[in-house]
């Protein structure tokens, strides 16, 4: 067992906007790329030209149709990665200390040195969000690019994970959800920002923005005074044209 | 606590290399982050976008995130080859680069000096067209074109025929403003990353976004409104709209007026030989009246107000304007929605709703911007007035046979709405807006031993500038330009191996691709190619004698040629991204990029275009050789760097003479220099007073003549009434020299209306009712993204997307397979239900299926066992009709390759291990991939 801080400084996060993400996966592998080069262990890819590709990631993108009661069928997509929970399963269930969540921002990281690749943090975790690197055997999940968003290396501006940094429909937001005059805290207020599944009881960190409705077509009577037929008829419209023209001069 | 402690600064790279993304056609600004690697050498560690860079401002997509793995792909050729096994099964010798240069030399040299015809050159996703182009016209040949015959051709003609511009990448709507953006038919295309940056600032503001496209997905999947539409009939909607907007008077008549041909005078009468073209004065403007006085005046007098409804009588004719053609033509109850509605699956109430809804915002929702213009009649205006109204269109509405008016439906709804040029609207991005008719004519001269009479394609006006014989015949291998297609402005790749294993219209010699999938995706019938390439005469030769083929990897096509010049990955390589060709431009500034090698190759590969650089050289082609017969350019850089089209105009407008020169001046031998260290790119805005009605605004068309782009201001008016199509009419009515053959001419009269108009795309069929189509993935371009290890894995096989209603009356279930028939073959693939799709379509992800053994990958990748393509059952000529002729599946005016018109039958399948037709594999040239892939150059 690995216990959990009682209290973070900072809870950063995710803010993933459902209204604007429209499943292009560039999160996915710019994530990817980042972290295959940098913490810890390479994102590894098995039978990588082959029938059975499967490889590590620390952030996907789930399409799920929606059949409203009425109207047609909606199309949603949900990238998802680890949500750094404040009640974290996957740190608890840990037997050797390896998963952990930080103090100073609430980040849950694995130390591969200490990880056995026993993959109970991975039962453990509600959402799926952790993988088994399939060749080196440890535990994978993502860090918030911990080695971004603090790394003096890089100019300030981008000292963001990777997956918001790359975001072209800028869907992507990262910040202290903890501090509520933070920028992600109010976009979250404003749009009603929702937990993953929060009967789970494990206090996820990220959040998602709902999709605004969808298909509420404005009814023809409301529109109506703005397609007020000049004519019924051809002549009619250029007896119509003749008057308005006659106005303008 | 447990927790150790991190190095959260670690060093990120030892250098970073700017330079431009090739994942896509987009080509946004990457930063390439280098590191030693264990060798000493600086190594590609990690690729993101460029913060500075104007298409994507930093961001980059799943393609361009994951370049690292196409640059390291198992599938990269390795060195010339040549073929040893039959064509098709993909056996190679590897040869060294003179044997290759030599043997292609021996090829071309004979036909140079004899009939360039006989060689087709064609080429594929390439971003150098207007290098190829030279080299294709120095040489000689007529058979020159890109893919973009089989891409998108309507959409860029049909814009430029109609408003001097194209959607495409070619323009963009105005984000800042925009309060309701309307996207007809696209999927992931032209601008990639900046439609999705664009729709997140839209969705920030809450601006409204509808979506017309069958299928839900990506853009649609987010659009606010969804509007289900029946393939091919967007037209029919379109000009729905028109019928309500115009009927409501909610026309932007001051635009009107004073932007377009809708005053412009149409003769009426039916017995003169210029019946249906405009009135013109004896230096060929174009007449309107003016408000003023009631009398003719040329349309560009100083001060003239043209005056949208007077008729006038002239030499006993009467002329009426465009606009009155216009009521009569969309106020008739054929464009009424009740009339359309069963037919395009939009209720008449929606049809009329979305009208209403875009009539409130271009009018009760207008804006001014604060700043002064004067436009090209002198007429200073205090403000500019914004209709936040935007279109958008891309393959969706075009890749039909009635896709050609379908865009010029859709141009006519944004111009009667004034949206076009205007702030909130949709604006052109530098070269254009540009006329047609500045546009060179297509050209097909062949003087053996000289170069081509002009430039290859182009914009006719007319059948006198057809590329036919005195027979009628065509010039060219793709008949382009020919009766069959008259206007058909990017040529008809997709007809060049058919008409050339035909001999039709006559037999060629040598067949030269770059960068293009003949044999698998850029192809309809698939199948039937792959026999064609094989062929042989009754001497056992093959009926296309030589195939010569440029590519980076091991597509498909690489095992039907003869001659491999292997090309080297985009972080290999010198390019242009040209304000000669496709630039990066903004509706707000001129941009041009380059590429330059962040690494050198460790293949024995060079770029296509420095190889031609060197064939030109030794076949002693103008324009590639010195006056003493040496080569004149080293390489492709050299060409970037020192070509000057006309004096002081090169391929690259920035950092031009000394460096401080932009747009004109003499070439400068730091210029690529100064690129990379401007992070491979050049931009430069245009004036506050010159970003709005750039076709008409004197600013605009000053600063455009001070950067080159044109020698003399250019104003022009958009032309509702597309006088080329009347002409090709006139022919047919026996009113021109020239006439088309007898069996085209009931077509001409049916398709080429002068104004836009609707035509059924398909044909009625009781066996054949279930339109069949395929969207691009966001995650992958084109065939490319199989080699990648990583973008494989998201999108790896594609099964067929089934709407609920088909899938219940066949009684399908999860895991189940399905047989697709068309007229023309039948494929055997899995299926999956979709809800959110048009209720008779079905579709499935472009490109994902492979052959066995290309690509590097294992023959049993699912690629290749549970990837399929449409294009087997597409054929590129239609079924036989009893009449004794093919028809060809396309566009009637363009050519453009009608792929969306498919229409299937679908039957529930035995399962099967593979879909079917499962072709035998090639040999792969290159060997197979690693098994494991786990990249990182640092430690």
């Amino acid at each position: 067992m690995t216990t959990l801080p009682t209290h973070t400084e900072k809870s950063l996060g995710l803010v993933i906007d459902l209204d604007t993400c429209v499943g292009c996966h560039a999160c996915v592998t710019a994530c990817k790329g980042w972290n295959t080069e940098n913490y810890g262990a390479p994102l590894a890819d098995t039978d990588a030209y082959g029938a059975n590709p499967v490889g590590s990631f620390l952030n996907r993108v789930h399409s799920y149709e929606v059949q409203p009661e009425t109207g047609p069928a909606q199309l949603y997509h949900m990238p998802k990665s680890c949500l750094h929970c404040a009640d974290a399963p996957c740190v608890t269930v840990c037997p050797t200390g390896a998963s952990y969540k930080r103090v100073e921002d609430g980040i849950v990281l694995v130390n591969e040195s200490d990880c056995i690749g026993c993959g109970l943090c991975a039962w453990a975790c509600p959402y799926g969000a952790r993988e088994m690197d399939p060749s080196e055997g440890v535990m994978k999940k993502c860090t918030l690019c911990v080695d971004r968003i603090y790394n003096e290396n890089l100019p300030e501006e981008d000292r963001q994970p990777a997956c918001v940094r790359t975001c072209p429909a800028g869907a992507r937001h990262f910040g202290d959800l903890s501090d509520p005059e933070s920028d992600v805290s109010k976009l979250v207020a404003d749009r009603g920002g929702i937990e993953l599944m929060p009967e789970q009881g494990t206090a996820p960190v990220n959040r998602y923005l709902p999709p605004r409705p969808r298909d509420k077509a404005p009814e023809m009577d409301v529109l109506a005074p703005f397609l007020e037929p000049v004519a019924e008829e051809p002549t009619g419209f250029l007896g119509w044209l003749d008057r308005t023209l006659s106005k303008v001069s | 606590m447990n927790a150790p402690k991190i190095d959260t600064s670690p060093k990120v790279s030892d250098e970073v290399r700017k330079t431009t993304c090739y994942m896509c056609a987009c080509r946004c600004g990457i930063n390439v982050h280098m590191k030693y690697g264990p060798d000493g050498k600086k190594q590609v560690a990690y690729i993101e976008g460029n913060r500075d860079h104007p298409v994507n401002k930093g961001v980059l997509c799943a393609k361009g995130s994951s370049g690292i793995m196409q640059h390291l792909s198992p599938a990269r050729l390795k060195a010339p080859m040549k073929r040893v096994g039959p064509r098709g099964s993909g056996e190679f010798e590897e040869i060294s680069w003179n044997e290759a240069l030599e043997t292609a030399v021996s090829i071309l040299k004979p036909i140079r000096e004899t009939d360039q015809s006989k060689l087709a050159f064609f080429t594929g996703r390439d971003q150098s067209q207007s290098f190829t182009s030279m080299f294709a016209q120095s040489f000689g040949t007529p058979n020159y074109a890109a893919h973009g015959g089989f891409c998108s051709v309507n959409m860029a003609a049909a814009g430029i025929y109609t408003m001097g511009g194209a959607f495409w990448e070619f323009g963009q709507p105005d984000w800042d403003h925009t309060k309701l953006f309307m996207i007809f038919g696209v999927a992931e295309d032209h601008d990639s990353n900046p439609i999705k940056m664009g729709l997140g600032k839209l969705k920030e503001r809450g601006a409204k976004v509808i979506g017309v496209n069958p299928i839900r997905t990506g853009y649609n999947a987010i659009a606010d409104e969804w509007v289900g539409i029946t393939p091919g009939t967007d037209g029919l909607f379109i000009l729905s709209l028109v019928h309500c907007l115009m009927k409501a008077g909610r026309i932007d008549l001051d635009y009107l007026a004073r932007f377009t041909d809708a005053p412009c005078l149409v003769n009426e009468d039916p017995e003169s030989d210029e019946h249906g073209l405009i009135l013109t004065n004896e230096a060929g403007k174009k007449l309107v009246i003016d408000r003023r006085t009631g009398k003719p005046e040329a349309y560009d007098t100083k001060g003239v107000q043209p005056d949208l409804s007077g008729s006038y009588r002239h030499a006993g004719i009467t002329h009426r304007p465009v606009l009155h053609h216009m009521a009569e033509k969309y106020l008739a109850d054929e464009h009424a929605p009740e009339t359309v509605a069963e037919r395009v699956g939009i209720s008449a109430e929606r049809i009329r709703a979305i009208a209403a809804d875009l009539a409130r915002v271009a009018f009760d929702e207008a804006f001014e911007l604060d700043r002064e213009w004067t436009d090209f009649r002198g007429d200073t205006h205090k403000t500019m007035i914004g209709r936040p109204v935007a279109f958008h269109a891309m393959r969706g509405i075009s890749a039909h046979s009635n896709g050609f008016q379908t865009c010029r439906a859709l141009h006519l709804l944004q111009i009667i709405l004034g949206t076009v040029e205007v702030p909130g609207g949709f604006r052109f991005k530098p070269p254009y807006p540009k006329a047609a008719t500045i546009h060179p004519k297509p050209h097909a001269g062949v003087t053996p031993g000289k170069p081509l009479d002009g430039p290859h394609l182009g914009f006719l006006h007319g059948p006198d500038d057809l590329l036919i014989d005195e027979d009628g015949n065509p010039k060219r291998i793709d008949k382009a330009f020919s009766w069959e297609n008259p206007m058909s402005a990017h040529g008809l790749m997709h007809m060049v191996i058919s008409n050339a294993h035909a001999g039709d219209p006559y037999k060629i010699d040598t067949l030269m691709l770059y960068m293009a999938n003949m044999s698998w995706n850029s192809s309809m019938n698939t199948s039937g190619v792959m026999k064609m390439l094989t062929d042989t005469d009754e001497n056992g030769d093959y009926v296309i004698p030589n195939i010569i083929y440029s590519d980076a990897y091991s597509s498909e096509m690489v095992a039907y040629a003869d001659l491999i010049l292997p090309d080297t990955t985009y972080l290999e390589r010198h390019d242009c991204i040209s304000l000669l060709d496709r630039p990066i431009c903004e509706a707000s500034a001129a941009a041009d990029a380059i590429r330059w090698p962040v690494v050198e190759p460790d293949r024995d590969v060079r770029g296509f275009q420095s190889v031609l650089c060197d064939l030109g050289g030794r076949l002693g082609l103008p324009g590639f050789t010195n006056e003493d017969g040496s080569q004149k350019y080293a390489d492709y850089a050299d060409y970037i760097q020192n070509h000057e089209r006309k004096p002081g105009i090169g391929p690259l407008a920035g950092f031009r003479g000394k460096g401080d020169e932009h747009g004109r001046g003499a070439p400068n031998p730091d210029q690529i220099e100064r690129y990379k260290e401007n992070g491979s790119f050049w931009i430069s805005h245009i004036p506050e007073d010159a970003e709005y009605y750039k076709p008409w605004n004197n600013a605009y068309q000053d600063w455009a003549v001070d950067l080159g782009l044109f020698d003399a201001p250019s104003p022009y008016l958009f032309t509702l009434w597309c006088e080329p199509l009347r002409r090709f009419q006139l022919a047919a009515e026996g009113k021109h020299r020239l006439s088309p053959p007898e069996h085209l001419k009931a077509r001409y009269a049916e398709t080429m209306d002068p104004l836009p108009l609707w035509y059924p795309a398909t044909e009625v069929s009781d066996q054949f009712t279930v339109h069949a189509m395929t969207q691009r993935p966001m995650a992958m371009y084109h065939s490319w993204g199989s080699q990648n290890a990583w973008l494989r894995q998201i999108h790896g096989r594609n099964p067929l997307y089934v709407p609920t209603k088909i899938w219940a009356a066949n009684g399908f279930a999860e895991g189940d397979w399905a047989r697709v028939s068309s007229p023309h073959g039948e494929i055997t693939v899995p299926v999956a239900h979709m809800a959110a799709l048009n209720e008779n379509t079905v579709w499935t992800w472009n490109a994902i299926g492979k052959r066995k053994g290309a690509w590097a990958l294992e023959e049993d990748a699912p690629e290749a066992t549970k990837g399929f393509l449409l294009n087997h059952i597409m054929h590129e000529l239609m079924p036989p009709k009893g009449d004794g002729l093919r028809w060809a599946n396309s566009d009637p005016i363009t050519g453009q390759a009608a792929w969306f018109d498919l229409m299937v039958k679908i039957e529930k399948y035995t399962a099967l291990n593979e879909c079917s037709p499962a072709h035998p594999a090639q040999k792969s040239p290159v060997g197979k991939g690693p098994s494991t892939v786990k990249q990182k150059i640092g430690t």
